[in-house]
């Protein structure tokens, strides 16, 4: 796959190195002089030097043939009309959003650009769902709602394999929402029996994921 | 008629001096309070005096646009520093808040004639530097080849 990044900061550094490393083929554009400078001692000619919001930028990228682009500058406005531009003129299949302002987020709405994402481990998840390498993946904060929702694997030996949801002691302010089992999701009855490799998505009070992660057990990770 | 003009630069404070001449009702939105002071210059009276209204606030605020009135505006004029701010909120005027003429300023001539083929009225002084810049030039030119001939 074909992935332009826009953005060489932080998130966009990461992203475009997790990139290369799953074997895409991966431009980054960065429009800050020394940060180009920066991240092209190691990325080398992976990372160009310009304001992606220039169409011809865009096109000296390879535009054209892009599978994906994704937007993770600082910049609202930037980040918002890339994507707009990459979808509706040069008929990029994805693109993905970073919105850095919450507020902004009704504008990329209006814009239609979808998805929008605030954080790389969000990103790299939307790119391919594949299991996590760790077992405790914080997937998303609702700060005005107060909730936080993360992703537990259930590995072999995890007490709460084998047992039925309905019997399961959760803490306080948790609750189960989704089961992912051979790749395919379901929300559990009480009749449900957890088994080692499921994936688990629970939503819960802020500040409880120390105390659920030790209720189910060792994370899947640990080999 | 009621301009809303989002941007208090050279561009947006003249145009919003002129609409007021005109005997329109005119609304002008910056970020910047010194703003208030360009729209003021020639004037003998303050912009408020003269019927004007001025509201401080970044453009891409929901808030700042309805204090500004965008709901009651006719016309949109996106004037800000920024191509980028300009072609968002030209399009919130358009899409989000319906108003019936809205305009863009967008300095980069090849994404405003994009823009302008996707239904946004765009304006590009870019473009039209370079056209004038262009027919002087070649008449400088045609005038010393012709003189050399």
């Amino acid at each position: 796959m074909y992935v332009i990044v826009v953005g060489a900061g932080k998130v966009g550094w990461n992203l475009g190195r997790e990139l290369l490393e799953k074997d895409h083929e991966v431009t980054l554009i960065e429009k800050d002089q020394n940060r180009y400078l920066a991240v092209e001692q190691e990325l080398e000619h992976n990372v160009q030097y310009g304001d992606a919001s220039e169409l011809w930028v865009l096109e000296r990228a390879g535009i054209g043939r892009a599978d994906m682009v994704i937007t993770v500058t600082g910049d609202d406005e930037d980040n918002m009309l890339i994507c707009q531009v990459a979808k509706e003129k040069y008929m990029v299949e994805q693109i993905i959003a970073r919105v850095n302002n919450p507020r902004n987020k009704q504008w990329f709405d209006l814009l239609e650009i979808t998805p929008v994402v605030s954080a790389t481990d969000l990103i790299l998840r939307l790119i391919e769902h594949e299991v996590p390498k760790y077992g405790l993946v914080h997937l998303l904060d609702l700060p005005q709602e107060r909730l936080e929702i993360i992703e537990l694997l259930l590995a072999e030996g995890s007490p709460v394999t084998g047992q039925r949801v309905g019997d399961l002691e959760l803490p306080e302010g948790s609750l189960l929402i989704s089961v992912l089992r051979e790749g395919r999701g379901f929300v559990p009855g009480p009749d449900t029996v957890l088994e080692p490799g499921d994936e688990v998505l629970a939503v819960l009070d802020p500040g409880m994921e120390e105390e659920l992660k030790a209720y189910f057990g060792p994370d899947g990770s640990s080999d | 008629m009621f301009v809303l003009i989002a941007g208090g630069g050279r561009v947006g404070s003249s145009l919003a001096r002129a609409m007021l001449r005109d005997g329109h009702t005119v609304s002008c939105l910056d970020e910047d309070s010194e703003a208030h002071a360009r729209l003021e210059i020639g004037l003998e009276q303050s912009w408020e005096d003269a019927g004007g209204q001025f509201t401080v606030g970044t453009a891409l605020e929901i808030e700042a646009l309805e204090e500004a009135g965008i709901e009651q505006a006719d016309a949109f004029v996106a004037a800000t520093d920024g191509d980028n701010t300009n072609i968002v909120i030209a399009q919130i005027a358009r899409q989000r808040f319906n108003v019936p003429t809205v305009i863009a300023r967008i300095l980069d001539p090849f994404r405003a004639e994009w823009y302008e083929q996707q239904g946004l009225r765009t304006i590009c002084p870019t473009r039209v530097a370079i056209e004038m810049l262009e027919t002087e030039v070649k008449e400088a030119a045609s005038r010393a080849s012709g003189a050399g001939g």
